[in-house]
């Protein structure tokens, strides 16, 4: 039983190779490193894809009605949010063609898993009936990719600071080296773009199962509303590129901002407000 | 967003107002100001994340003593989403997103609707990115096959002379330029659809026994009651639990609705799957043990002085009533602990699931181990579940023994929101828009064709309004297909 915690347990152990070698890649130039890394990470997404997979067949073994798609717990969503920056970030590596990027990425993917492997639950619990809905299948899938995006434009947006006073060093070799600072702040736009898309629908998916489940598309629950304040904040972001000389640092900083919502609005809302709502 | 600066002319009276007006247009169009609007509507958000909302005045009280508890009531900070400076600040973001909308929707118009779009030729021979080759086949030869190429990927074609040859001029999407204005005006229509249904809508909970009909529900917030147009009469209602656990699988309730005293129609529905009459949305949304008390709805939202409680023990099956006040402990016949009830939550969730209201308490067993206990009046026998030895459940008033009964009684939640259709079609219409801002542009592409001796030179060069790396792609493939067309033609002749 429960193979699938071992699998992602090592798939765990697996992102953090890969990200060492990344960063070893990087400081060190070596092309052999990051070629390697590059083959890592794709093991990593190919076991952490298994793991999930093994999970949604365990769940299915365990009792009869049991099974479900492993998306509705802290664990599995962290799990599935590992596997979303994983593709996220290859994505980006196989679009610009640069790996220095995995060195700031691919750690994010081992924090994730490491988050989820120190879960103090991770047995497989059946769905109570409002959670056993397509809509939620939905809106958990469009809203991690959304975040893992926004995670890889968090990363990418550090580099950038980094970068912003360091230009000259801009000739690429091998994609060992950074991305110039013009295209840093384009993956980062890119980035953007598509998580709003995702984290829109994702909302707005959360509001139709909402809807069925709760008779009402929107409670401004402090989930909710933070999930409104993240997208408020890349609305805002995708305007300020909009005004003249707004681009650069003034992005970068929203950018990392932005990713700050998004990781309050998944943990900080469970461990903070809800504290505080239960009063007394 | 352009901002033209124009010269302030001469200072007559309708010259200044006009400029007035100017100034107002400018700013309530400007970027600068929706940029503003959008962080300050997200600041301000988490105001109502953090202070609990709608709750009795006097609970504010409670927590943040009197003072803050006043500037909590004057602000409207408890119920803030509703309060009329959110509002005003929403209604100022629609007011930027229309005029904004207005200002730019001329210009774009004009590059949208019009039959043959002008092509600045020496613009396109002019970019930097062009392609250029020069071919053994004469300009005349190339047009046909060139501009069935061209075709095949742009849907607007047209041919201009020039003066020592020929522009195929062509380009697409250019309604693309619309995907913007679609996303802005969703969030009006979502806007407008969310005041629909606060304005119009109604939102209540009824709970129906087993075998018994209901016409009239509880209204949320104001408590009052309402009569629906249709009775709903549930003939039965089931539970499943998963193998092994009191965790619940699903429940449904069997509806008949009657309209006029006749049997118009006859469902199940469980949670995730309501029924409509007449747009008015019914809810499985929770149910219990009809116990000849009247169920859920009657429930108090405030905390009773007193209340029964039911002490069942495990080893003897004994039933114990206990009539007990906030706070004050009660022992537990057979020598099986104590009991404190510490607090009330009008709405206590376990796990996920809505109880409703339901004490909370301390048990604390003769050994002197303590644990916290969860007592839903609405489910009496809730604290089974623990599989202790006492099962404790609670009743509000003096209802006396709560044996449990057979009959059940089904929770609905009656909702009616004339805006759903359309917040949805905004929700539609935001997806599409941005997929069609984010990802489409308004490509154009010019392949200029000049004699060059017996040959031809070609010009292949391209623009985008957006993703201007995507059209580099696009103008090089163009580059490759036509070179290898020109190729073919010259082998053949
Ligand atoms: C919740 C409110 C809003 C949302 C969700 C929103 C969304 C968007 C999106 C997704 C884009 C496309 C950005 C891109 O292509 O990078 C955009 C562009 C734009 N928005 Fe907004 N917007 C909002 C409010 C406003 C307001 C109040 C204004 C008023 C000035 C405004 C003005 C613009 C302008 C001028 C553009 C550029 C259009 C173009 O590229 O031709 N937006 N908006």
């Amino acid at each position: 039983m429960a193979y699938n915690s071992l699998i992602l347990s090592i798939t765990t152990f697996i992102y953090g190779l890969a990200g060492v070698l990344y960063i070893f890649a990087w400081i060190f130039e070596k092309p052999t490193a990051g070629r390697l890394a590059t083959r890592v990470t794709v093991l990593a997404v190919v076991a952490n894809t298994f793991g999930i997979l093994l999970r949604w067949y365990e769940s299915h073994q365990l009792h009869t009605g049991y099974g479900y798609a492993p998306l509705s717990n802290l664990y599995e969503s962290l799990v599935f949010f590992g596997w979303t920056i994983g593709v996220i970030y290859l994505w980006v590596e196989y679009r610009y063609r640069n790996k220095t990027i995995g060195a700031f990425a691919v750690p994010l993917a081992f924090l994730t898993m490491a988050y989820a492997s120190l879960s103090p639950d991770k047995s497989i619990q059946p769905l109570i009936p409002a959670l056993q809905s397509n809509w939620l299948i939905a809106h958990v899938i469009t809203c991690f990719l959304g975040y893992a995006a926004f995670a890889v434009a968090f990363a990418v947006s550090v580099m950038y600071l980094i970068k912003a006073g360091d230009e000259k060093r801009a000739a690429a070799n091998g994609g060992l080296r950074m991305p110039s600072a013009l295209v840093l702040d384009d993956i980062t736009h890119k980035l953007v773009m598509f998580g709003f898309l995702f984290l829109t629908v994702g909302i707005i998916t959360g509001a139709v199962w909402a809807k069925q489940a709760w008779t009402r598309y929107w409670s401004w629950d402090p989930k909710e509303t933070w999930s409104l304040i993240t997208w408020f904040i890349y609305a805002a972001l995708l305007h300020f590129r909009l005004m003249r000389g707004w681009r650069g640092k003034r992005i970068a900083v929203l950018s990392i901002i932005g990713f700050a919502a998004v990781l309050f609005t998944y943990f900080g809302v469970n461990f903070l407000l809800s504290g505080l709502h239960s009063y007394a | 967003m352009q901002e033209n600066k124009e010269q302030p002319s001469g200072p007559g009276p309708s010259e200044r107002l006009a400029e007035y007006i100017d100034l107002w247009w400018r700013f309530l169009a400007s970027v600068k100001l929706s940029v503003v609007l959008l962080l300050c509507l997200a600041a301000l958000s988490i105001i109502g994340t953090v202070v609990p909302q709608n709750l009795a005045g006097q609970e504010y009280a409670r927590i943040y003593g009197p003072f803050w508890a006043t500037l909590v009531l004057v602000l409207d900070l408890d119920g803030m989403y509703q309060s009329w400076w959110f509002r005003a600040l929403l209604l100022l973001l629609v007011i930027n997103i229309v005029i904004c909308s207005v200002d730019r929707l001329q210009s774009t118009w004009k590059t949208i609707f019009v039959r043959h779009p002008k092509f600045d030729l020496n613009g396109f021979r002019n970019r930097r990115q062009r392609h250029e080759m020069d071919l053994k086949v004469g300009p005349a030869a190339l047009q046909a096959p060139f501009e069935r190429a061209v075709g095949k990927s742009f849907r607007y074609r047209k041919v201009v002379p020039t003066e020592n040859g020929y522009a195929i001029t062509a380009e697409k999407g250019r309604w693309t330029r619309l995907g913007v204005y679609a996303v802005h005006l969703s969030v009006v229509v979502m806007l407008l659809g969310g005041l629909i249904g606060s304005r119009f809508g109604f939102e209540g909970f009824v709970a129906v026994p087993e075998g018994e009909s209901a016409d009239t529900i509880q209204l949320h917030g104001s408590g009052q009651r309402m009569r629906l147009p249709f009775t709903i009469r549930c003939d039965a209602f089931t539970v499943e639990f998963y193998e092994g656990t009191r965790r619940p699988k699903v429940y449904r309730s069997r509806l008949t609705i009657i309209e006029g005293g006749q049997e118009v129609v006859q469902r199940e529905i469980e949670v995730n799957q309501p029924l409509y009459h007449q747009r008015i949305g019914i809810f499985q949304s929770s149910y219990g043990r009809a116990d000849g008390r009247a169920p859920a709805a009657a429930a108090p939202r405030e905390a009773p002085d007193e209340v029964t409680v039911t002490l069942r023990s495990a080893a003897s099956g004994m039933v114990y009533t206990r009539t007990v006040a906030m706070g004050q402990a009660i022992e537990i016949p057979e020598n099986l602990g104590w009991l404190v009830l510490e607090r009330f939550e009008a709405d206590a969730d376990f796990q996920g699931m809505d109880l409703g209201p339901a004490f909370i308490g301390t048990l604390t067993t003769a050994e002197g181990t303590s644990r916290t206990v969860t007592l839903p009046l609405d489910y009496p026998r809730f604290d089974a579940m623990r599989r202790g030895d006492v099962v404790i459940g609670v009743v509000d008033g003096a209802a006396g023994d709560a044996a449990p009964a057979e009959r059940y009684y089904t929770g609905l939640q009656i909702t009616y929101d004339p805006g759903v259709p359309v917040v949805y079609t905004g929700f539609t219409l935001m997806i599409i828009g941005c997929w069609v801002a984010f990802f489409m542009s308004h490509q154009r592409l010019v392949v200029e064709v000049t004699a060059r001796g017996d040959g031809s030179r070609v010009m292949v060069a391209g623009t985008a309004n957006k993703n201007k790396t995507g059209m580099q792609v696009v103008v090089e493939r163009m580059t490759e297909k036509l070179t290898a067309l020109a190729e073919d033609r010259q082998g053949r002749s």
